[in-house]
């Protein structure tokens, strides 16, 4: 019989999710709602992920009119779809063999497509060049980057392989590193600075690790999740230059690339920036950058596409990936063409462009709202604070638990930030994600709750969590 | 070496640095001899001249891309989902949009853009189960242990990430047939498990022997911990469907090894020989009796890339895992999670085949006639490839009774080897890179799969229309007559 202690090490290092709890409690709420149970509210709100369909953002029209006419061809006859969405239509599944979106794709995807996905980054980068030939797809960006690391781990070395990891980090990154049998290496973004990336405390972390295990890689996510800050291209540079110093792989998650909200703020890619620093950096300094579809605008999350960049790898190493992306590769046709859809949308005097101007402009100004609303009220609130949200799709404030309530945490057997939580949902339907699951400073307390939701959740979530937050205190003063 | 002058430094990441299991990995399907076929295909395309026009890619089990079409019901309600506004169109049948609303409704904000839980979207897992408990006559089968997964492939690396540990001599050791489809080896290279090669007895049409297992598992105990068996059935490459007798044999085989069976399903509807019949891995369990299914630790596959559909594109499949033990399960829906979630079109697809119209709907007419239009196919399609490839002297080809390729076997001059061996190519691929070269027709070396050591084969798909496949058959005959008396 399979028992627990014959299975995988790397498996069972993963650490459970707190959300786990709260999704237990949620699910049966849910249950006493729907059997008529009386409760201060009618329904549950659950903001944790970063899900904008989920959360009442709308698909765009022109991604699922292109997605239903490949799906369904007979649709292109019609005239009731617009001529650029017929196209478009034809000319990607004119790509497909069999032109159906019911073979399987190249392992590397359809040439013209990632092509066109090279220009797109290239025009992106400011004319940086880009190579289609270091670009792999994948059903999302967590998957590139599980393939990458994996071939950064090496299990028969002396020393574990370990990857500098930002404190706080979404989950899944940590997952991935845990379930390949690296280690984590932590280092703290500052949030008395905007959670900023301080060289001084990369170059510490890096020194914890010695001896303890080998440090290979720096993954770093800008703009970040959970908390919202976007990176300066001074940052950038320093890291680069760091990475390059210690001899470390860059790991760059950059899916929130268009998410950014800051009037000061402005998204430049690691790559572009690594060319500009010129030589010797730019020729040495080995990346590899994610984007997502799952983000942005589109917030195609159900999809699964993805990909990967890799700049200044040795070619031979890069021959190893391609196999393991043969093996491994598994991209859904559909969200191969959301990339050419999310990277080559409507242009001015196209028949979709009014539209989709329209429905992208509307959500822009959505999420600028939500982020400024969001940012308001959790500082106005006594016992919260909030760095500004610059970027990326969440809000993460600190909350200055009292310590009775701490204490009562404890009693529970809980973290006092999934305690914090977990009271949030039973008394006002909230759910939101405790600090702790994503790693902070000792002794502090954080929520995150997502931003790419309609205003009118956002405002809901902001109302509940006033009601919630001043009561809470209140009684734990 | 110096670059303008200025010393380079060394890569961080190096062929000698980098994970050593990643280098082990290979995948025959999509190997060298495709890459070569990808090439060809450009310089045609550039106005090279070849002996040939086109060149014909029978080395993967893609249907759609070699012409088969795909079932209308399917994609309308998966056009539905994509659109909603297309739910005011009347050219939609009721039954498509009903399926639609239906799968929209367990979707966030009613989008195939949300994610779903980790596990799958729960009412798909719901028919998935009670799609199992149909087609198992009524035995039992629980949501909770289905997972959705991004293809089958997706579930099995899964499985065997949970399962496979140790180290030295303790490390988990994994039976697989030989011939195998290479996604296993790869895997297993992938993880560091240690393969247990069990042969398929191609005398006997490609039928497993509890003896060869209980051989192969004894030897393996010496230098490693055995304790998963995968079997896949119907086979690939080699198309036999297991009897029920042999089933019964494994399960026993299992239970007495203390196993756990990897059960790979998803050519479970392509069955076409004469007396011959898909029995599910979980009913012969049950059908064995409480000693068996309350014990044995089981995990069977399925997807939406094979039988009638042939949808590979969307990435649609799940397990059943059965009598895992709780912990163990609770670790399973850990790792599933870091994936995220599988496609969410593929597991609205799912459920529209375990879901398919019923003999009252609008669309059964024409579904029904789609499928079995495509099923008939391809079981002529069998019958023809397998009795032009026996008329040929040097090729023997065992009747394909299920799946969707051929694999047979082929004498190769003494000569060719030698050739083959001075190319540095081993012979079975010098073979099928010639065949390549000369008419265009991109087969798979057995080499790839796995095969006795001193024979050789091809794997061949069945999967091309059948007036071109006559000719893919003619010309494969043809070479390889010039091919033998080239080397003779």
């Amino acid at each position: 019989m399979s028992v627990l202690q014959e299975i995988s090490q790397n498996v069972r290092s993963i650490k459970q999710l707190e959300y786990a709890v709260l999704a237990r409690r949620a699910n049966q709420i849910q249950k006493e709602l729907s059997q008529g149970v009386r409760k201060p509210y009618k329904e549950l709100i659950d903001v944790c992920w970063g899900d904008p369909h989920s959360m009442d953002v709308k698909p765009l029209t022109f991604v699922r009119q292109v997605l239903a006419a490949c799906v369904y061809p007979e649709l292109m006859s019609s005239h009731k779809l617009p001529l650029d969405v017929r196209q478009r239509a034809q000319w990607l599944l004119g790509r497909c063999d069999g032109g159906s979106v019911g073979s399987y794709l190249a392992p590397t995807g359809i040439p013209e497509i990632v092509q066109r996905m090279s220009e797109s980054i290239r025009s992106r980068d400011g004319g940086v060049p880009c190579n289609p030939d270091n670009i792999f797809i994948s059903p999302g960006s967590q998957w590139s980057l599980t393939n990458i690391i994996q071939v950064l781990v090496n299990n028969e070395a002396p020393l574990r392989t370990g990857i500098l990891t930002p404190v706080p980090c979404h989950v899944t990154t940590i997952m991935s590193i845990k379930s390949l049998g690296a280690a984590v290496i932590p280092y703290f973004l500052s949030e008395e600075h905007g959670w900023a990336l301080q060289v001084e405390e990369l170059q510490r972390a890096l020194e914890s690790a010695k001896g303890g295990c080998n440090p290979v890689a720096l993954y770093v996510i800008n703009p970040g999740n959970p908390a919202g800050y976007v990176q300066s291209r001074k940052s950038i540079q320093e890291v680069i230059q760091f990475a390059s110093e210690k001899r470390l792989f860059l790991l760059a998650d950059e899916v929130y690339q268009d998410c950014v909200y800051g009037k000061n703020s402005e998204f430049v890619s690691y790559k572009r920036v690594l060319a500009e620093m010129g030589p010797p950096f730019s020729d040495t300094v080995e990346l590899a950058s994610f984007h997502s579809v799952s983000k942005g605008f589109m917030g195609e999350c159900g999809l699964r596409g993805g990909y990967v960049e890799l700049v200044n790898l040795d070619p031979n190493v890069v021959k190893y990936i391609f196999n393991l992306i043969c093996k491994d590769s598994t991209t859904p046709v559909l969200a191969h063409f959301a990339m050419d859809l999310m990277m080559n949308p409507p242009r001015p005097g196209d028949p979709s462009y009014p539209l989709y101007n329209q429905q992208t402009q509307d959500i822009k100004n959505m999420l600028v709202q939500n982020v400024k609303t969001a940012h308001e009220v959790v500082n106005s609130l006594p016992g919260f604070s909030c760095q500004p949200v610059e970027g990326g799709a969440f809000v993460f404030p600190r909350v200055f638990l009292p310590p009775r309530a701490i204490q009562k945490a404890k009693e529970e057997g809980m973290q006092p930030d999934t305690f914090y939580c977990m009271r949030l949902l039973e008394e006002m339907g909230v759910l939101v994600s405790p600090g702790c699951e994503y790693g902070q400073k000792e002794g502090t307390y954080h929520i995150r709750f997502c931003i790419m939701a309609s205003q009118d959740i956002i405002d809901q979530v902001l109302k509940r969590l006033t009601t919630f937050h001043t009561k809470f205190m209140k009684d734990f003063s | 070496y110096s670059l303008n002058g200025v010393p380079c430094r060394g890569k961080v990441l190096t062929v000698d640095n980098m994970n050593p299991n990643v280098k082990r990995v290979e995948y025959a399907v999509r190997g060298p001899i495709v890459q070569r076929a990808v090439q060809i295909e450009k310089e045609l395309r550039e106005g090279v001249k070849k002996p040939f026009t086109e060149v014909i890619k029978a080395n993967i089990g893609d249907a759609h891309a070699m012409g088969q079409k795909p079932i209308t019901f399917l994609r309308q309600v998966l056009a539905l989902c994509s659109y909603p506004e297309l739910l005011e169109d009347n050219k939609f049948p009721e039954d498509a949009k009903k399926r639609a609303q239906r799968i929209l409704g367990a979707c966030g904000g009613h989008s195939i853009g949300a994610y779903s839980a980790s596990q799958g979207i729960e009412c798909v897992r719901q028919d998935v189960a009670r799609y199992i408990e149909k087609r198992d006559g009524g035995i039992p089968s629980n949501p909770d242990n289905i997972y959705l997964s991004t293809g089958a492939s997706d579930a099995i690396v899964t499985m065997l990430k949970l399962l496979v540990c140790g180290e030295g001599r303790d490390r988990t050791g994994v039976m697989i047939s030989i011939p195998q489809y290479p996604l296993y080896s790869a895997a297993l290279a992938d993880l560091g498990a240690v393969q247990i090669s069990y042969y398929l007895d191609e005398e006997k049409c490609w039928s497993l022997d509890v003896a060869e297992l209980r051989r192969a598992l004894n030897a393996a105990r010496q230098h490693c911990n055995p304790r998963v068996l995968c079997i896949i059935n119907p086979g690939n490459p080699t198309g036999q469907v297991q009897s029920r007798q042999c089933i019964e044999d494994v399960i026993r085989f299992a239970k007495e090894e203390h196993l756990f069976l990897m059960a790979d399903e998803v050519y479970q509807d392509n069955v076409y020989a004469e007396g011959c019949k898909f029995h599910s891995f979980k009913k012969v369990l049950f059908e064995m009796g409480p000693e068996y299914s309350s014990t044995v630790e089981m995990a069977s596959f399925h997807s939406t890339s094979k039988c009638y559909m042939g949808e590979c594109g969307f990435r649609g499949g799940y397990m059943e895992v059965i009598n895992m033990d709780p912990e163990v399960k609770t670790q399973l829906t850990k790792l599933v999670s870091v994936r995220l979630c599988p496609p969410v079109p593929g597991q609205a697809l799912l459920d529209l085949v375990v879901n398919p119209p019923q003999p009252d709907e609008p669309s059964y007419i024409t579904f029904m006639k789609e499928r079995t239009a495509v099923l008939s196919a391809l079981a002529e399609k069998a019958r023809l490839t397998e009795q032009t490839f026996n008329a040929v002297p040097g090729i023997t080809c065992n009747p394909v009774q299920g799946a969707m390729y051929t694999f047979p076997r082929i004498t190769l001059p003494e000569k060719a080897i030698d050739k083959a061996k001075e190319e540095g190519k081993v012979p079975d691929m010098y073979y099928c890179m010639r065949l390549l070269e000369e008419e265009g027709i991109c087969l798979v070396p057995g080499s790839g799969f796995g095969q006795r050591e001193g024979t050789f084969h091809f794997r061949m798909t069945i999967l091309p229309p059948t007036e071109k496949l006559k000719v893919v058959l003619q010309k494969i005959r043809d070479f390889h007559v010039r091919f033998t008396q080239e080397f003779s």
